[in-house]
């Protein structure tokens, strides 16, 4: 048993807004002060601490096939950013890309507790599996990048909706996967060509489909699986300056659909002068304001050094030629791609300014808090653990305005920024780190601190500072175990790995297992991990 | 003194077959105890095909089965094994990878 | 009785072939179907009969030279750990966690294949794709200093060269294949075109196709052997393919220049894109090196040559590289896991290991366990230990279990290791 008592809780989800409530846990869940039994008990006195929920990350790169290209990509990267073993704690390294246990400890010492995996190709979950057992601490899941998938495309292609539906839950299981992740759906393929896509109605080279096709089927089957997370879309043109226009046009192909789509800054640009773009986000954050089904996650861009990976694979050789850095590709098989390029984001730098600036201003636009969440894309416009510096700009106009009166003059025209006043509470900030994202993600006791949540909890001194205040919580809790105290990760238990198991017609197998063996390199038997359990794995239920 | 000559080792089918048999078996040690040689440069030395020939690098010396093997001239071949690791050397170049090929060898009739 | 086992995956190159039909009768490999040559060996050679561990030469109990291993470690003040390319990422990841706990160096047989390589792809970038992607798409192939005919049999099969993919309906016919050795081999028989490059000239020949490629024309006659009409021709094709790949191997990365060769080598594939699409694909050897690339890359933030000495990880090729460490004799112990650099290494190299206490993990009997003070005959992944290896494109592959051996597998052996250290 555990008492946080006496704290300003917020907790959006149960309504709770810097209220004085005691939290009671017992087995790693909240239980009903009823319940309460201070007898042995271990009592935490958080009178005047601020108690939030962990914090839930919708999107982020922390595993798998493409981020350990990147660390090895980048020995520069982690040189100056090492920890040393201590005791139990395993040593680490890695700035923007930290290894494996780092990974786990710096996410718990800033009082995040769940954290998703933004793009797996199911060709090698097996490798994010591998490296989710290694992330301590935190509970995770990954997203299974479909936008590209060679069967998708021929069942789309041969009206087969059934058959679409039927593999694309069979494929979540085998790659023990949590929701249908889209990136630049077509283009990818294309690109194995030298070509992409610029329209949602362009042609996918060989399949006769478009990526417009390809976002209304998988929307769709999303919702008749009745999956916990929305399809999430990473579409077309990102970081192109028809990328506001296509994004808006995405969204009203999907209205009544449900759709949650990322890193909405780097989509949302128009044409501007000499290569610089504009910033389109009054017009996506009015189409965000009126389509009631969707939400978005901004990807908002820190200055410093960055990572950028994304299975968006002509994105990367593109941003390869415009910025001169090393470039890494690969293409996978009958599935998706993806490349590699460091980056360094200036002030100075008009471009890398308009992109500060566009996802300043969709924080600001977007009236709604349950429906924009925090993520700089993590490694792509900014490493997670700037966080609270993110916090920080949203709750301190002051401090947002010094910024960004020190960017580039250019970026800082025409700007909406300085007018916009609005400053996050404390409340919507835990909208937009905790509650909103674990309800779009359809994690139900994530995210809040009602009975029957999980004892995630991270409990903060209020300080002027928010950066100072959100990057070392006094305590946190997973799961009712004290993992980290002032900024120091104390204690490591492993985490779990949510993944969602639809049904499927079995028949399916039968027509899966033909494509295999005409196209796959792997045997079927060898590709699905289906009866093959992972460390501490959890099945969340489909609706 | 002998011949100045280049180096290269590498794998063979044999040798990875003679592997699975154990590297103290007979067919590990047939098929990496020997040396592969241009056909003119072997006359040219004077080594008779199955002759021994000595082979000497700044790293230490081997005496191998020599046979004839498709090789520009002034290129030798010995099969990664015991005998390749003698005459080969520990400067890595700051890498960690030995010059395995590319190493200057005199040959010689043994 | 027998019992046949289907979709077996092979450990023992990087192609970690799946398609092997087993046969097993008892407690033994009756038939192999399917493995080529070199790899057959890995099952039907594999002796499962369980071993005690020897302490210097002498069968003790696995408790005895548990503790023997553990106080060898407990008082080194420099202990190397090598290896683990023929080992599974589930052992990979114990001994890493061994080299944290001990502040060892960690090393594995990268350092002597494709080290280079890595390097290489830290300094300049590589564009690459699944074996997959070749076998559908690829028209244009290219091996650059390696043989697959003799290390890796089956690859012209079931990916380079003759299978029959969706974009490659006629198979051979729809590939023109290039190769460049120093020498013929069994390789450049079955090639179209043969470009026999001087020994050590590699890097020339990648700097003059790189320029030709950028429109310079070149006044030579030949470069590093080859006719410059021949790489005018080679550029063309490249330039004009739909998709192209370039497979490469120890041909670049153990001759004079080593990363550099390959720099050059993925700088020109790199530099290809802007014309055609083009992939590089490094010819990994043994068949979970890069497993243990990955495994030591998520664990530390580097691929090989790890050094835990200051209490974080450091990387330190040509520092905390195997070779260097021994040749300067600075590990003042090793445990060598799964690999056997009593055969593979330069001598001087080597002959370190019989002045200190070594400590082998290996299933089968290899020349390092002969001069070492402790060894584990351990289960063999794929055999009678289940876990997952690496193909060379990275894609992983389960290892299932095959045999009930009743032998411990590495990972066990490692975690006693880490329970007793202190």
């Amino acid at each position: 048993m555990l008492g946080v008592l006496g704290g300003r809780v917020y907790d959006p989800r149960n309504g709770s807004d810097g209220e004085t409530r005691d939290i009671w846990v017992k087995d790693g869940r909240v239980v009903s002060p009823e319940e309460a039994d201070r007898q042995g008990a271990e009592i935490v006195d958080a009178t005047g601490l601020v108690v939030m929920p962990g914090g839930v990350d919708i999107h982020s790169h922390i595993v798998g096939a493409k981020v350990n290209a990147a660390r090895k990509f980048r020995p520069e990267d982690h040189r100056g950013a090492e920890r040393a073993r201590a005791g139990a704690f395993r040593s680490g390294s890695g700035h923007t890309v930290p290894s494996t246990h780092l990974t786990g400890y710096l996410y718990a010492e800033m009082g995040y507790t769940t954290v998703m995996e933004a793009a797996t190709a199911p060709l090698v979950a097996r490798h994010a599996h591998e490296e989710m057992a290694d992330v301590p601490i935190i509970d995770k899941a990954t997203f299974i990048t479909m936008g590209n998938n060679h069967f998708l495309m021929k069942c789309i292609r041969d009206g087969r909706h059934e058959m679409a539906r039927d593999y694309v839950a069979w494929l979540l299981r085998a790659s023990k996967g949590y929701a249908i992740k889209i990136v630049n759906p077509g283009g990818v393929e294309n690109w194995k060509w030298g070509s992409n896509v610029g329209e949602l109605d362009d042609e996918v080279i060989g399949f006769g489909v478009t990526p417009r096709q390809i976002l209304e089927t998988l929307a769709q089957i999303s919702g008749e699986l009745g999956l916990p997370h929305p399809p999430h879309i990473h579409g077309i043109n990102l970081g192109r300056s028809s990328s506001a226009r296509t994004s808006i046009e995405t969204m009203a192909a999907l209205d009544g659909l449900r759709a949650h789509f990322c890193h909405i800054q780097f989509l949302s640009y128009g044409k501007g002068k000499g290569g610089v773009h504009t910033s389109e986000a009054v017009a996506i954050a009015e189409a965000v304001n009126a389509h009631p089904d969707l939400t978005v996650d901004v990807g908002q861009l820190v200055f410093g050094s960055a990572t950028t990976m994304t299975s968006d694979g002509p994105l990367q050789h593109s941003l390869h030629r415009t910025t001169g850095s090393k470039w890494m590709n690969v293409d996978v098989e009958g599935e998706t791609g993806g490349g590699i390029v460091p980056v360094f984001y200036k002030r100075t730098n008009p471009i890398n300014a308009v992109m500060w600036r566009t996802g300043m201003e969709l924080f600001l636009l977007i009236k709604d808090p349950w429906k924009v969440f925090l993520t700089t894309d993590h490694p792509n416009a900014g490493c997670f653990t700037s966080y609270p510096h993110v916090i920080k700009l949203l709750m301190d106009r002051d401090y947002r305005a010094e910024v960004f009166e020190g960017i580039h003059a250019r970026a800082r025209e025409g700007s909406v920024l300085h007018d916009l006043e609005r400053e996050y509470s404390l409340y919507e900030i835990a909208v937009i780190t905790r509650a909103g994202p674990a309800r779009a993600l359809g994690l139900k006791n994530k995210g809040h601190l009602g009975v029957g949540a999980d004892a995630d909890i991270a409990i903060y001194q209020e300080m002027d500072d928010k950066a100072e205040m959100f990057a070392r919580p006094r305590y946190v809790f997973k799961g009712g175990t004290l993992v980290a105290r002032d900024g120091t990760v104390v204690a490591d238990p492993p985490g779990r790995t949510f993944y969602v198991a639809p049904s499927y017609d079995p028949g399916v197998e039968k027509d899966i297992r033909r494509h295999f063996e005409a196209t796959y390199t792997v045997s079927f038997e060898n590709y699905s991990m289906l009866s093959q359990p992972v460390t501490h794995e959890e099945v969340i239920a489909c609706g | 003194m002998g011949e100045p000559l280049t180096l290269i080792t590498g794998r063979t089918r044999e040798q990875a077959i003679g592997m699975h048999k154990g590297k103290t078996s007979p067919e590990y040690r047939q098929a990496t105890a020997r040396v592969e040689m241009n056909a003119d440069d072997m006359a040219h030395l004077g080594i008779q095909e199955g002759g021994i020939v000595r082979l000497r690098t700044a790293a230490g010396e081997v005496d191998l089965s020599a046979q004839a093997g498709t090789l520009p001239r002034g290129l030798v071949f010995v099969p990664l094994g015991a005998s390749a690791n003698l005459l080969v050397g520990t400067e890595t170049q700051g890498t960690g990878m030995p010059s395995f090929k590319g190493v200057p060898v005199t040959a010689e009739p043994a | 009785m027998s019992t046949t086992i289907e979709h077996v995956a092979c450990t023992f190159c990087g192609c970690v072939c799946d398609d092997i039909v087993v046969e097993i009768e008892g407690s033994r490999i009756a038939g192999v179907r399917r493995a080529c040559a070199v790899g057959r060996g890995v099952l039907d050679e594999y002796d499962p009969e369980v071993r005690r561990p020897t302490l210097r030469g002498r069968e003790v109990e696995w408790e005895a030279a548990i503790e023997a291993a553990a106080s060898i470690l407990d008082r080194a003040d420099s202990p190397l750990i090598y290896g683990l390319s023929s080992s599974a990422v589930e052992a990979q990841r114990k001994a890493v966690e061994l080299a944290d706990r001990l502040g060892a160096v960690i090393d594995t047989t990268s350092s002597v294949c494709h080290g280079p390589t890595g390097l290489a792809m830290q300094a300049v970038g590589e564009a690459t794709c699944t074996l997959g992607e070749v076998r559908d798409r690829a028209d244009l192939i290219v091996f650059w200093g390696c043989n697959p005919a003799a290390s890796h049999p089956r690859h012209f099969g079931r990916f380079s060269l003759t299978p029959k993919g969706t974009h490659t309906p006629n198979g051979r016919k729809d590939r023109t294949v290039f190769v460049v050795d120093v020498r013929p081999t069994g390789s450049s028989k079955q090639a179209d075109h043969f470009l026999q490059v001087d020994v050590g000239a590699d890097y020339e020949v990648l700097t003059a196709l790189r320029s030709l490629v950028k429109g310079n024309d070149l006044a030579h006659g030949s470069i590093g052997g080859i006719p410059v009409s021949q790489l005018k021709d080679l550029v063309e094709r490249m330039k004009a393919c739909r998709y192209g790949v370039v497979f490469m191997g120890m041909g670049l990365t153990m001759s004079r220049g080593r990363h550099l060769n390959v720099g050059e080598l993925f700088s020109l594939v790199t530099e290809l894109n802007d014309y055609a699409r083009f992939s590089v694909i490094p010819m990994r050897g043994h068949g979970n090196v890069a497993g243990a690339d990955q495994v030591l890359t998520w664990s530390t933030g580097y691929p090989f040559a790890v050094s835990f000495a200051r209490g974080y990880p450091q990387y330190g090729p040509g520092e905390f590289t195997a070779v260097d460490v021994l040749a300067r004799g600075e590990a003042d112990a090793a445990l060598i896991i799964a690999s056997d650099p009593a055969a593979h290494f330069p001598r001087r190299a080597a002959e370190h290991l019989e002045r200190i206490p070594t400590i082998v993990l290996d299933p089968s009997e290899s020349l390092t366990a002969g001069i070492a003070q402790v060894v584990f005959p351990t289960a063999s992944y794929g055999l009678d230990a289940a876990g997952t290896a690496y193909r060379m494109d990275n894609v992983p592959i389960p290892l299932r279990r095959l045999l009930t051996s009743g032998r411990p597998t590495d990972e066990e052996v490692l975690d006693r290791i880490i329970e007793a250290v202190k």
